[in-house]
């Protein structure tokens, strides 16, 4: 066990001295995240809204007034029938509709609880979800400062609609994307390239004629990436959370699941390239080539899958990454649990166990 | 010489193959106990590939090889506990500083966090390099990485240490000291098993086996096989058995 920990510190020594390393291990992801976050921009202000009061009471008129006076929102229109929703957004100027229950405050006195409907335009997906996200919070900042305060324990949901694109295509494709691939790229390229590295200077040999068996050694190198990649996973998730105002609608302990799963299949990736190379430029090569184009141009990232040729279509079912993208993208915005993403799990867990079979397999062969 | 008695390495009849190539042909030789032995052969006549074998890196297709006492088939790890190895490369992490490499090093024989510490300080002491023990290894020059790779492949007291070209691309001075810290082992009782490209090297040895094509075409003293092919020195007896 001592060799083991002496292993994995020596392991990290090596990261934290190259400041190459370090570079694209932290500075990466999150350039990338932000790059990718604020193409889409986020800034909203002065964003025309209607409102349909269906009940009209002193509840109801004092959100209004915290929704327009917030500075973000104009109230471009009252409007009085559901038919008018649809007209309002067609006509281009408003971007979200505000829908009040028929008897908004008596049912919240009554019932404890009444709801308001956000509907947005999400043909620009980003900015109907900012919008509908500072509406959201309007609303429970009021729920909290007057009726909380007034001793009214009183809840008002608020229900989302997208309209146009309901699954807000596109705009979410960066995070789950982004993730994807810097975890290829930390998982995959920087293991393969760090075992090479020690073919390339000799010390593989070295620790193979040690008493250390092979699978430790392996074992050893892996884990300081596992560790950075996990962590990386977790800043991207986190930034996306509160930067961009992702959601996390599904369970975060089995969102982090399946990233470590894709992480595993990542790592073995990287192992298994590693066998085929004895050089860091061959590792690097093969990465890049095998695995970062194709993650980025093939996995649906950023092209959309069902837009390709037939046969780019079959190719890309063999990218891990567009997997890993089902998932996420499952997971966080639709908030489904295994129940749902079962066979693009099993496909990971199917990818990790025969990457691993393989390294192993050529490693024993190297060796003999 | 009454030290050099006890064999520490015994082949018989080694024959590695690798498909119908033939690396190692019928190698039969014995190491003794405390002895430099230096192992010659142009490069391609099967050197690597021998020491593969006996580091336990690689099994033989056929024949029997002991190495410190241990049996390179069943008992692979006990001989890695008993080797040190020092390739051409000197191995050492370059980002590493030079009491992290010894460290490391130490820890994958199982040593102690102890027992490392106070040997890394009289190794420091003995070597003269208190003063870049914290200096990372890729600013040293490269006669002190040699000498710092060699020290580390006996850190752990082996009874064989095998060198695979271990004074490459260093100047006569350097590999002139060098030799001095060989002798210095094998006085200890450990076992060298040396090979080289330098025919001068050579003369420093015990013994010489001459390998070429996968056979072992001269083995004795270096006095002996200088008699034997009627040669001025080891030189020429390397290029009658090479050509």
């Amino acid at each position: 066990m001592n060799r083991f920990i002496g292993f994995v510190k020596k392991e990290f020594h090596h990261i934290f001295r190259d400041y190459r390393t370090m570079l694209i291990l932290f500075g990466m992801p999150i350039a990338q995240i932000l790059i990718f976050g604020y193409v889409v921009s986020n800034e909203i202000t002065d964003v025309n809204i209607a409102i349909f009061d269906k009940s009209k009471d002193n509840i109801t008129q004092e959100i209004t007034n915290k929704i327009t006076s917030s500075g973000f929102f104009i109230l471009h229109d009252n409007l009085n029938s559901d038919q008018e929703i649809e007209k309002a957004f067609k006509r281009g100027i408003v971007r979200e509709v505000i829908v009040f229950e028929p008897n908004f405050a008596e049912k919240l006195k009554r019932d404890g609880k009444a709801g308001i409907q956000i509907i947005a335009d999400a043909s620009d997906a980003n900015t109907a979800n900012i919008v509908s996200n500072y509406t959201k919070a309007i609303i429970n900042s009021y729920v909290k400062n007057e009726l909380f305060a007034q001793g009214l324990p009183y809840e008002i949901i608020p229900e989302v609609r997208m309209l146009y694109n309901d699954e807000l295509k596109g705009v979410y494709m960066f995070v789950p994307g982004t993730m994807a691939l810097i975890l290829m790229l930390v998982s995959a390229m920087m293991t393969s390239i760090s075992i090479a590295r020690e073919k390339e200077l000799g010390t593989m040999e070295v620790l193979l004629v040690s008493p250390l068996k092979p699978l430790p050694i392996v074992i050893g190198k892996v884990i300081p990436y596992m560790v950075l990649s996990f962590i990386n996973a977790v800043v991207i998730i986190a930034l996306s959370y509160f930067v961009f105002g992702m959601p996390i609608q599904g369970n975060l302990i089995f969102l982090l699941a399946e990233t470590l799963l894709f992480i595993f299949m990542a790592l073995s990736l990287g192992i298994l390239i590693s066998t085929a190379s004895n050089s860091q430029m061959v590792a690097m090569f093969i990465s890049m080539f095998a695995l970062m184009l194709p993650t980025m141009l093939l996995s649906g990232f950023i092209f959309p899958i069902e837009n390709m040729p037939k046969i780019l279509q079959w190719l890309s079912s063999i990218m891990p990454a567009k997997y890993f993208i089902i998932i996420i993208k499952n997971i966080m915005i639709k908030g489904s649990g295994i129940g749902i993403v079962w066979k693009e799990t099993l496909i990971l867990v199917g990818m990790t166990v025969f990457f691993l079979g393989l390294s192993i397999k050529k490693f024993k062969v190297r060796l003999e | 010489m009454l030290k050099h008695t006890e064999n520490i390495i015994v082949v018989k009849n080694l024959i590695k193959k690798f498909g119908s190539f033939i690396a190692n042909d019928n190698l039969s030789f014995e190491v003794k106990k405390g002895e430099i032995f230096g192992f010659l052969g142009a490069n391609g006549a099967g050197k690597t590939t021998a020491i593969k074998i006996l580091s336990g890196l690689s099994f033989p297709t056929s024949g029997d090889v002991m190495v410190a006492g241990y049996d390179v088939y069943k008992e692979r790890e006990k001989v890695k506990e008993n080797i040190g190895y020092m390739s051409q490369k000197f191995s050492l992490y370059e980002d590493l500083t030079v009491r992290e490499n010894i460290r490391f090093y130490g820890g994958i024989y199982g040593l102690s966090g102890k027992y490392i510490k106070e040997k890394t300080e009289s190794l420091l002491e003995r070597l003269k390099m208190k003063d870049i023990q914290n200096s990372l290894i890729s600013s040293l020059p490269l006669g002190w990485k040699q000498k710092i790779a060699f020290s580390v492949a006996i850190f752990h007291d082996p009874k064989i240490v095998f060198l695979d070209e271990p004074t490459g691309g260093v100047d006569p001075i350097t590999r002139r000291d060098f030799w001095e810290m060989i002798y210095e082992a094998s006085d200890s009782g450990i076992t060298v098993f040396v090979t080289t490209h330098y025919m001068d090297e050579a003369e420093y040895c015990d013994r010489v086996s001459i390998m070429d094509q996968g056979r072992i075409e001269g083995l004795d003293t270096p006095g002996e096989l200088k008699k034997q092919f009627n040669a001025k020195n080891m030189d020429e007896v390397f290029l009658k058995i090479a050509r």
